[in-house]
């Protein structure tokens, strides 16, 4: 993998080219605002200065500006780093199907609309970087993608990064619970048989990955190529981390105790009885998203949903991240979390984190997003008052030192309040729910 | 034994019943803001409300201190205590599938005051739902008005039959083939056809000799209170379209009408002015899909500028987040161009006013239920607490439980 990095520079090399010329020639320097950084103190009165889609300098009032820079006056305003979704299903994604409750194989980048209202509304909403998820109906749904709301309608504009072998950086994404429960077909109808079943799979996989180091370089020896192996192989080998949907404290431990027996890396999402077993939680070094929900509730598996979940991670030790589950809750105020989180005993800087660099960390994209450090990408967002507040407006929302979403403009801000037109094809997310529904009378 | 027992039970409960509340900013929805502002509840009712230095607290009386204080919230539209915490079919009783029209259904007749989501929303201020049948039904049933305190029907309600809860639109279609109503037309068909054969019923009733009168029809009755206004007919339509086809039934049919849901009320808002017709508006935070891709967050500040009365709601989710809650669905509207005061309002005078109870609830007055809720800041803040809520003059949650439980 590694040595196939050089290879792939170029590539990305192209990939800055295609970026407005203006985030590319000047640095741009912002001016004047109150500046979180998410690692650092904040900063009152600080600059911010970027080029080529990176982040050259973050600081207060003495920060130097390279000359020739374009300054933007951002006094008033508050910066901070774009929000990092680790859960979404912006873009109508879609993954297996019911032919089978374990598809590895399949992928959500085969699936999105990238000219969905509901990927402008995540960036209205100053989301720039996202795991968009398939469905939670499965024991194992599919293959995520990583995108980066860049300026584009295309898989290789929005994503996070293409791999060598054209396949798109993501995850995986399992449930346990009763999403994947199902009384018809070749689903499993138990707890029990829904871990037996994944486990038959991982050693499966093993099996298949031994086959594969034995054979070494000999192409006679290797066995058939088999695509839904080679994804679980990847998770084998800490490459493609698995994206858990579990609610309750069982569920959860059965997650910690499978990722354990076979060692691949998990993050939980959802985890609505985290307060449960939060010690358990973070003992392993296991990492959270979770959700805010504005009651428990809905399915038998949330009833004990406490927004306390953030508040009772954040104290354990373990990390913990917010997600939109777009559109349980909708991408325009996933910043809503943070103030939750707060309300319900986060700290302020736990819960800023935890919508920012906490998401890049259960993505393991810490080295590039999450916070605004020298070096690392562009993606920002400019605020109108304190994130925490319900009376903050996102602004203006850039991408690798390319704004793509601007308040002012009324085409754009009618993504952020709505209106005729603002979502106009998502009809099929009528579908979406409707599915969650009739999983929730199980 | 007994009866001291009694006695001393009912003495507490009167001690109770007294309390004043002491808040730096009272919000009373009746006049403008009052710093340092006192509220004095006696036997359950307010018998002032003033600056601190204007209104003296009897000795002894339990002073409740808050940040801001506001009327105990009214839920302007809610299906909870139907639609239970659960979400499973034996604790949804929102919408009964059977037939597309049944006024007869009262909703007195279903409500669990006990359901967990009834608790929650008093834990956050909210003191009176208008809570019953939902919308997906032409005519799904009846709604009534109940305190969010009364753990049972013998006690609490304000009103028993509040209005009659239909629906136009997609939301009211059949899903099963060649079943009625399959089209907007035929909405609207069945709903005048059942509208005149209820007048044709009242006109039997009037004419009949003593001894005489047709057989009683529940359904019929129900219509008959709607024709003569005695109850609202409760309307969830949100396209554009659905809202005139409403507007046309109740002139034809010398309705009072109130229109739930609005999504595009904001296309519309000259007809529903001279219409007369008050709005619950959907939750702010709706999810913009079908009927409601359009919705905004600004309609509500639209509503106000029009000068169209409008309530908030916390309405029905069949789904997760199982109840919304309309502080935070108000909060989101004060964000999006709604002054707070106004925004307020729609959470407690005007829903009171649209329900018909205002000479009870709704404001910070002398002689209103004792009904408040305390904040430890700017309610409309996600991150300030409900800190106190009260409910004829008791402090009946002293706060949420969003603190992180032991375990």
């Amino acid at each position: 993998m590694t040595r196939l990095l050089p290879a792939l520079a170029p590539a990305l090399t192209l990939g800055l080219a295609l970026l407005p010329l203006s985030a590319q020639e000047k640095p741009q320097a912002f001016v004047g605002a109150r500046i979180i950084p998410i690692e650092g103190p904040e900063i009152e009165n600080g600059v911010l200065v970027v080029q080529h889609g990176k982040i050259l300098a973050v600081g207060g009032v003495g920060t130097s500006i390279p000359a020739g820079a374009v300054r933007q006056d951002a006094r008033g305003k508050v910066i901070m780093p774009g929000l990092v979704d680790s859960h979404s299903h912006i873009g109508s994604p879609e993954g297996a199907d019911s032919s089978a409750p374990i598809q590895p194989e399949v992928r959500v980048s085969d699936s999105l609309n990238l000219r969905s209202a509901s990927i402008m509304r995540a960036r209205a909403g100053g989301i720039t970087s996202v795991n968009v998820m398939p469905g939670s109906g499965h024991l194992l749904s599919g293959q995520t993608m990583y995108l980066k709301l860049r300026e584009g309608q295309t898989l290789d504009a929005l994503a996070m990064e293409k791999r060598p072998n054209g396949s798109y950086l993501g995850g995986m994404k399992m449930a346990n619970g009763t999403n994947s429960r199902r009384t018809t077909g070749p689903f499993p109808g138990t707890r029990a048989k829904s871990a037996a079943l994944v486990r038959e799979q991982f050693v499966k996989a093993q099996d298949y990955q031994l086959k594969l180091k034995e054979a070494g370089d000999d192409p006679k020896k290797r066995p058939a190529r088999d695509l839904a192996m080679e994804a679980l192989v990847e998770v084998l080998e800490g490459k493609r981390v698995v994206h858990h949907h579990t609610h309750r404290h069982d569920d959860i431990l059965t997650v910690l105790r499978l990722s354990r027996e076979f060692g691949f890396k998990v993050v939980l999402h959802h985890v609505s009885d985290a307060w449960m077993v939060a010690d358990e939680i973070a003992r392993g070094g296991f990492g959270s998203s979770i959700i805010c929900i504005d009651s428990p509730g809905g399915k038998l598996e949330t009833k004990d949903l406490r927004m306390t979940n953030g508040a009772a991670l954040e104290k354990a030790g373990a990390l913990v991240g917010f997600h939109t589950d777009d559109p349980i809750t909708d991408s325009r105020w996933f910043l809503r979390e943070a103030a939750f989180g707060v309300r319900a005993g986060m700290t302020r800087k736990g819960a800023l984190e935890a919508m920012t660099l906490n998401g890049a960390k259960l993505l393991d994209l810490q080295d590039r997003v999450g916070s605004l450090k020298p070096g690392k990408d562009a993606d920002f967002i400019l605020l109108s008052a304190d994130p925490l507040s319900v009376y903050a407006h996102i602004m203006e929302t850039w991408v690798e030192g390319a704004k793509v979403f601007d308040r002012a403009d009324p085409k754009q801000r009618l993504y952020a309040v709505g209106g005729q037109g603002a979502s106009h094809d998502d009809y099929d997310l009528t579908h979406l729910l409707a599915l969650e529904a009739e999983e929730t009378y199980q | 034994m007994s009866r001291l027992c009694l006695l001393l039970t009912l003495t507490a409960a009167l001690q109770g019943q007294s309390l004043a509340v002491r808040a730096e900013s009272l919000h009373t929805a009746a006049g403008p803001v009052i710093q340092d502002g006192i509220v004095l509840i006696q036997d359950g009712k307010i018998t002032a409300v003033g600056p601190a230095a204007d209104v003296k607290v009897p000795a002894g009386l339990l002073v409740k201190r808050a940040k801001v204080a506001t009327p105990g919230l009214v839920d302007g539209r809610s299906t909870v205590g139907l639609s239970g915490l659960l979400n499973q079919p034996h604790d949804q009783d929102q919408l009964e599938g059977s037939a597309p029209i049944q006024p007869e259904l009262r909703a007195i007749d279903a409500y669990n005051g006990r359901d967990p989501l009834v608790g929650y929303l008093r834990s956050l201020g909210i003191t009176t739902v208008h809570t019953g049948h939902g919308p997906g039904a032409l005519i799904s049933g009846q709604t009534f008005v109940i305190k969010t305190d009364a753990t049972e029907v013998t006690r609490g309600v304000i009103k028993a039959q509040a209005m009659v809860a239909a629906t136009l639109g997609d939301g009211a279609r059949s899903r099963e083939a060649g079943k009625a109503p399959g089209t907007r037309g035929k909405q609207i068909a069945m709903l005048r056809a059942e509208l005149v054969a209820a007048q044709e019923y009242a006109r039997k009733l009037k004419e009949a000799e003593k001894g005489k009168e047709p057989a009683r029809d529940l359904r019929k009755e129900t219509l008959v209170q709607v024709l003569r206004k005695e109850l609202p007919l409760l309307a969830t339509a949100h396209r554009a379209q659905d809202i005139l086809s409403l507007l046309r039934l109740a002139q034809e049919f010398n309705l009072d009408i109130v229109l739930d849901g609005g999504a595009e009320a904001y296309l519309v808002l000259a007809e529903l002015k001279a219409a007369k017709v008050a709005v619950i508006l959907h939750p702010t935070m709706s999810r913009t899909f079908g009927e409601m891709e359009n919705a905004s967050l600004e309609t509500a500040a639209k509503l106000q500028g029009a000068g169209i009365p409008f309530s908030f709601q916390s309405g029905f989710e069949g789904y997760v987040p199982k109840t919304r809650v309309v502080l935070w669905e108000g909060a989101m509207a004060a964000a999006n161009g709604l002054a707070f005061d106004d925004a307020l309002r729609a959470l407690t005078l005007t829903p009171a006013k649209l329900l018909g109870i205002a000479d009870r609830l709704g404001s910070l007055e002398k002689g209103k239920d004792g009904d408040v809720a305390l904040y430890d800041g700017d309610p409309f803040e996600f991150a300030t607490h409900c800190v106190g809520t009260i409910i004829n003059g008791v402090l009946v949650n002293e706060g949420e439980e969003t603190r992180v439980p032991s375990r």
